[in-house]
């Protein structure tokens, strides 16, 4: 077996945190989840209390922390799970009364819980710890005994949540990030679930030395998906179609080094059908607004618009606050002399958009919910490489199912198909596995096909 | 005529050999034929050959030169397509010799494995080889796909078929019993990711939980929820992050017809016939705009299950 020894990339082991990296704060189990950067002086509000992101630095990614309220302040401590914890207790206990348990006696009139919360806060000033609190609460608990061990285990997450909540360090990667923003905010995303992204990246082929067109609606999430699987070679070619450019805020919370941030370059569907002329690049619109994204040096945590809690109502569009907040740091910040100024987004050279109008694009992936889908499919199709697959995502059928037909009677592409994913999750627990009551019901619409080389129109594409 | 070395066929080794308008048609380049949408077939170029099927008798040579993606014609005038092999085509030609993964579960897994350039991957059972064959393209170019399984026969084949497309030198087959031995130790704290496609899965989790950097993720396929009940038993002693899914893709029909907006007819049916009525003088004062109208409606026939899909992290210490 040793024969094949694996040249495994070391850089991208990049499984510990260090200062400045982007993390994704997983707060009681999923309840709350924030984006954040782990610089110097960093905070977490947690209820009425701020802790500082400290202890995170030179963590392991998927640590987790615990509150703790001592007598020296609100800090979050490093905690290792024992194994057996959570709700996966033994419904069929020992003894036998607790299989005999029901519910038929207990009344829910609030007057079970003799702690009141006045009660609960002088333990607090005492310095009781979280864990101490929660048993006292179920020590004066007239109800708890008589609950079932599912029940009483319910129970006592629910307090653990309350009096000592907890929070994982996630990784930011595809996944974590797309399902973040699916559960709290899918709007900005699309929509876009992770079995549809998945398919999205699976139907247009992507892998290294590929150069994928992409046309990316949905703030950064699918060039930052592209860009994570080309893993540094190849290119993703963000594409915007008419004058404004699209956010890509999202690409910065992957924590791409610089080689992967190379490889992400933005372009306008005009630079590849505009006449061949020397036209000095476009810096109207386009360059002002990519410097300013490229620049994620900032000294403190992102305030709100990466934070995706349940309490949040910020309707403020991120991409602004970043670029006023990065224009303030590059002047005031000392930590920018150690941090690596990330170019991802630079706008394509005439040089590349040369290249790929003579070579075509190996694949073509577009999420872009408010535009006209057959426009776009007619404009985009015929810059890619023959045989190149493509996959279009979409909320709406309708659209779709006109952008196909299209595409069948131009003879432009064979094996189309309008998929839809339908995903569901499972709780799966001793005497209690059954699928999840709450549920998505929509991810979404995929038309996909492969572009073939159509003998009526000339071999290359040259406009 | 240059026959292309064992260089990969599916994957692009370098940015010459990607998908490109200039890059053609090659002798031992591997295709895929493409008669219908479901009705598709793996090839390997060869100067003298021909490939037969309904339409007619098709040379290879007429071929070479040509780029993927281009029509080809047989001698009674009937024609195919000639494409360029991905995972995704592959998974729907390869030759079953198991029950294999489709293109949902995949790109599910590949997705929720975290799995990226540079990934190494160990697998069990290697099966037809549907799902190694995309890991391997996730894990490209410096990452590595160890797979076993515990038939020799089956490794074999899974072997060849690497080869043919050209992820031979990302994937390593070994025969192996998984649930009997466990993976073998020098992986130990190495992977980043495992999958398990197993009948008894939680014989081989412990191993797992070794072979797995922290953090690291797993996913175990199966068919029945008594596998995963027991599985998610296993894990729990040195596994978090626990979630079960299933994963399913429904499928669109689109037809075109030719609709009336008038609101009189006959039998008072909105809809004409997929073909263009014919005009009756009766009906010439009704009908204002006649139009072609795209409609899609869900297929009759779909997969209802192929297994549960089961994630977990490694338990950090």
């Amino acid at each position: 077996m040793s024969e094949n020894k694996p040249r495994v990339d070391p850089v991208q082991d990049q499984r510990v945190t260090w200062e400045g990296c982007s993390v994704l704060l997983d707060i009681n189990d999923g309840d709350r989840l924030v984006f954040a950067r782990l610089n110097q002086g960093s905070t977490l509000k947690i209820g009425n209390k701020t802790y500082s992101l400290k202890p995170l630095v030179g963590c392991p990614f998927g640590s987790l922390f615990q509150v703790d309220n001592g007598p020296k302040g609100s800090v979050l401590w490093r905690v290792t799970l024992p194994s057996q914890e959570g709700n996966h207790v033994q419904g069929k206990g020992s003894s036998e009364s607790q299989e005999s348990r029901d519910n038929r006696a207990l009344v829910d009139n609030n007057q079970a819980q003799t702690l009141t919360g006045d009660d609960i806060e002088a333990l607090r000033k005492e310095g009781a710890t979280g864990e101490e609190i929660i048993e006292a609460l179920i020590a004066n608990s007239s109800t708890f005994e008589k609950k079932t061990t599912f029940s009483q285990e319910k129970y006592r997450i629910k307090k653990q949540k309350k009096y000592a909540p907890r929070v994982l360090v996630r990784k930011p990667v595809t996944r974590t990030i797309c399902e973040a923003y699916f559960k709290k905010y899918p709007n900005r995303t699309g929509c876009l679930r992770v079995d549809a992204l998945s398919l999205l990246l699976s139907m247009g082929n992507v892998a290294a030395h590929s150069d994928i067109l992409v046309v990316d609606m949905v703030g950064g999430l699918l060039t930052g998906a592209v860009a994570e699987r080309l893993g540094g070679s190849g290119y993703v070619c963000n594409t915007q179609i008419g004058a404004k450019p699209y956010s890509m805020d999202i690409v910065r919370m992957f924590n791409f080094n610089d080689d992967i941030c190379t490889r992400i370059v933005r372009s306008s569907l005009n630079d590849f059908y505009s006449v061949e002329k020397n036209m000095p690049e476009e810096s109207n619109n386009g360059s002002n607004v990519c410097n300013a994204d490229t620049q994620h040096c900032q000294s403190e945590e992102i305030p709100h618009e990466d934070s995706i809690s349940e309490n949040a109502d910020v309707k403020i569009p991120p991409s602004e606050i970043e670029m006023v907040d990065a224009t303030c740091e590059i002047r005031s910040s000392p930590v920018l002399k150690t941090c690596k100024s990330a170019k991802a987004g630079e706008k394509a050279s005439e040089e590349m958009i040369r290249t790929w109008r003579e070579n075509g694009f190996s694949s073509l992936i577009v999420a872009a919910p408010e535009l006209d889908i057959c426009k776009v499919v007619k404009d985009l199709v015929p810059l890619l490489a023959y045989s190149a697959p493509f996959a279009i995502y979409h909320q709406y059928l309708q659209p779709l199912a006109t952008c196909m037909h299209y595409l069948q009677i131009e003879k432009m592409a064979i094996g189309l198909q309008i998929s839809e994913p339908w995903l569901r999750e499972y709780q799966v627990l001793p005497s209690r596995t059954h699928p999840f009551m709450q549920m998505s019901a929509f991810g979404g619409y995929i038309l996909s096909g492969t572009r073939i080389c159509n003998p009526l129109t000339s071999p290359q594409e040259k406009q | 005529m240059e026959l292309s070395q064992n260089s990969p066929q599916m994957l692009f080794s370098d940015s010459l050999k990607k998908l490109s308008f200039i890059r053609s048609i090659k002798c031992g380049d591997l295709v895929i034929i493409y008669e219908r949408h479901d009705v598709m077939k793996a090839i390997k170029v060869n100067e003298g050959s021909i490939f037969q099927n309904r339409f007619g008798v098709f040379k290879h040579s007429d071929w070479i030169g040509k780029p993927f993606g281009s029509k080809v014609y047989s001698n009674k005038g009937g024609f195919v397509y000639i494409l360029a092999p991905t995972p995704e085509l592959w998974t729907l030609v390869l030759s079953h010799r198991t029950q294999i993964l489709y293109i949902a579960d995949i790109s599910f897994v590949i997705m929720y494995l975290e799995v990226v350039p540079g990934c190494l991957v160990l697998e069990s059972g290697t099966g037809s080889g549907s799902l190694t064959t995309s890991l391997a393209r996730a894990v490209a170019p410096h990452g590595h796909i160890y797979t076993f399984d515990f038939h020799e026969h089956r490794a074999a084949s899974a072997r060849e078929d690497f080869e043919k497309t050209g992820v031979n030198n990302l994937v390593t087959v070994g025969v192996r019993d998984i649930q009997g031995e466990g993976f073998p130790e020098e992986f130990g704290r190495r992977a980043d990711s495992v999958f398990l496609d197993l009948p008894q899965p939680w014989l081989a989790i412990p191993s797992a939980a070794k072979m797995l950097k922290f953090d690291g993720t797993l996913c175990s396929f199966s068919p029945c929820i008594e596998q995963v009940e027991r599985s998610c038993e296993a894990l729990q002693a040195n596994f978090t992050d626990v979630r079960t899914f299933e994963i399913l893709l429904r499928t669109y029909e689109v037809r075109e017809v030719t609709v009336e907006s008038c609101q009189e007819h006959d039998n008072g049916s909105l809809m004409g016939p997929p073909k263009k009525r014919k005009h009756t003088n009766e009906q010439n004062k009704d009908e204002k705009l006649m139009g072609q109208a795209v409609m899609a409606r869900p297929s009759a026939e779909a997969r209802g299950h192929t297994g549960y899909l089961t994630f977990a992290r490694l338990k950090c210490v």
